[in-house]
């Protein structure tokens, strides 16, 4: 049997982080959407937690090769992500020479 | 255990200060630096789950995901981030979908129908959003052709193809026990993919790229709730929560609907309509020199600058820095105008200024752009196109009809770079050209930006 139930809690989790995060993302400016996209592709690594899991359980070697991808997988998205979102982040800058006129 | 869920928690708040973070330039970078220290915190906790009885799969995947990642990111030209992303967003979901066929493999013998239900979903979510987000890699990085594939009757197909699949995934939810409908339905999955993103042309994919960000989340989610895994759930939501919001935004910026998108295939059907209200002995856009745009220039006291994709393709955003660095110089009021849709993806626009170091404060989003073009003396659109159409506004038989534009059109002078005179990717004309104050700069926007810097103000020294 496998493991787990799904629990009404989950549930209740799921839509609030659901509601949570429309209201964080709202304000996000568009001029940040790209990065916001790359960083929520880092964040969604987070499938590396539950790859490490399946990989670590040693079950047969059918198991073993798909986690083995999907380990990978989420090790680019988490190490790529973070790493290209840091890369964007680092470009956006103020005009250093404060000569913005205001209109 | 609880040392686990501990971490787990850490990492929720971190990932939540992190994307809220994210609202304003100046606190982003920090707050990206704590969320990536959570995801440190959770995959360490990770590793002392009870379960694992064995490292040696974990540590080769972690050594060669991390490997693989340093060339994907660390060298990757910004012009390549588009199909970067989605490239990220095919692998996210890889890895939930194969999870979940290893969860079936083991457990199919013994299974209830709730968790058959959910492995189901995660496997078919997944394995579309995998085959969908690599189309549209492929089409973003022209390995693909970027046109709308289509042909007779392919909605009926795809919407046969997917009813199919609903009606498989509720049999084996039925009868878990079943090993051949699970794979058919796995296949399939991989199958609607493609079939949902090749009739889609490149310049919606915007939209496309966001609605696989979503789908990705959505995947994730599911896939904590089949290992009962709370910070997977948080996580897809917000993920989940984020491609939806800017799916929404982008088909706003489009006057579009979602559906419209998908199985619309914009420029292609209305193909025919369009060639009607092509004008008729209208006379021809005025084209100008170099030399000649440099004296409007010269005059000039304000220019905003509208940049499309055109701008991506010619790589000529480091030439429109270096113009507009010397009309700055000059006491020139130089601003930006970002219209959401511009480029390939979300703010597309603005990570290839902020590359080529112009400052975000002089970047606009079109809301607050849009009143300040009638006192602008010239607006330099640089391979923007169906975004600055004005029939946008009037003509009501044209498929961009109700879009949002930029209003360059209401300045006093126009001045567009352009290869040639061939239609946005709509396929509408643009009468923009064809007005009285509009000129054409014909040639490569690199080389004729290149050209404006070098002449401007030359006389002075």
């Amino acid at each position: 049997m496998m493991p787990n139930t799904l629990g009404i809690s989950d549930i209740y989790i799921f839509i609030l982080a659901g509601f949570l995060g429309y209201a964080l993302i709202s304000r996000i400016p568009p001029l940040l959407h790209t990065p916001l996209m790359a960083a929520t592709n880092a964040i969604s690594g987070i499938a590396l937690v539950g790859s490490i899991v399946v990989a670590g359980e040693d079950y047969d070697t059918v198991t073993n090769i798909l986690a083995f991808i999907a380990v990978v997988c989420s090790t680019i998205n988490v190490v790529g992500g973070f790493l290209i979102t840091d890369r964007i982040l680092r470009m956006f800058k103020k005009d250093d020479k404060k000569t913005s006129s205001k209109s | 255990m609880i040392f686990i869920q501990i971490t787990y928690v850490l990492a929720a708040i971190l990932f939540i200060l992190g994307i809220r973070s994210l609202g304003s330039p100046v606190t982003a970078r920090r707050g990206m630096n704590l969320a990536s220290l959570g995801m440190f915190i959770a995959i360490v906790g990770t590793l002392f789950m009870p379960q694992i009885v064995t490292y040696k799969w974990i540590i080769a995947g972690l050594v060669f995901g991390t490997l693989l990642s340093l060339p994907m990111s660390l060298w990757i030209p910004m012009t390549k981030i588009p199909q970067r992303i989605a490239l990220s967003h095919a692998g996210g979901a890889l890895a939930a979908c194969l999870i979940g066929v290893a969860e079936y493999y083991r457990y199919s013998s013994n299974i209830s129908h709730l968790s058959m239900g959910i492995v189901g979903i995660e496997v078919m979510l997944g394995a579309l959003t995998f085959t969908g987000s690599l189309i549209v890699a492929a089409k973003l990085h022209g390995t693909l052709p970027g046109h709308p594939i289509t042909y007779k009757g392919q909605n009926i197909v795809n919407i046969s193809l997917f009813s199919l699949m609903i009606a498989l995934l509720g049999y084996i939810t039925l009868y878990p026990e079943l090993n051949l409908q699970f794979y058919i339905l796995l296949s399939l999955a991989f199958l609607f993919g493609v079939f949902l993103v090749t009739p889609i042309g490149a310049a919606d994919m915007p939209v496309v790229i966001a609605i696989f960000n979503a789908y990705g989340g959505l995947t994730g989610a599911v896939m904590g709730f089949m290992l009962n895994n709370r910070i997977q759930i948080i996580t897809g939501a917000l993920d989940g929560a984020s491609g939806f919001i800017l799916s929404m935004l982008m088909c706003k910026a489009m006057n579009r609907s979602v559906t419209n998108v998908l199985f619309g295939a914009f420029g292609k059907v209305e193909d025919e309509s369009e060639k009607t209200i092509k004008r008729s002995g209208h006379k021809e856009p005025q084209s100008v020199s170099v030399e000649d745009a440099l004296q409007f220039f010269e005059q000039a006291q304000s220019v905003i600058i509208a940049p499309g994709y055109g701008m991506a393709a010619s790589q000529a955003h480091h030439a429109l820095r270096a113009f507009a660095d010397k009309l700055k110089a000059n006491g020139v009021s130089v601003k930006y105008a970002i219209h959401p849709v511009a480029g390939r993806m979300p703010g597309h626009m603005n990570v290839l200024l902020a590359e080529a170091n112009v400052p975000y404060t002089d970047l606009f989003d079109m809301e607050e752009i849009n009143p300040e073009f009638p006192h602008t003396d010239i607006a330099l659109v640089v391979g923007a196109n169906d975004v600055t159409n004005p029939s946008a506004r009037t003509v009501k038989s044209s498929p961009i009809y109700g879009m949002p534009i930029l209003d360059v059109d209401k300045a006093k002078r126009v001045i567009i770079l352009k290869r040639s005179m061939s239609p946005g990717f709509s396929g509408v004309e643009n009468e923009l050209f064809y007005n009285d104050h509009s000129w054409m700069l014909f040639g490569d926007a690199k080389d004729s930006l290149n050209q404006l810097a070098y002449g401007y103000k030359k006389s002075w020294g």
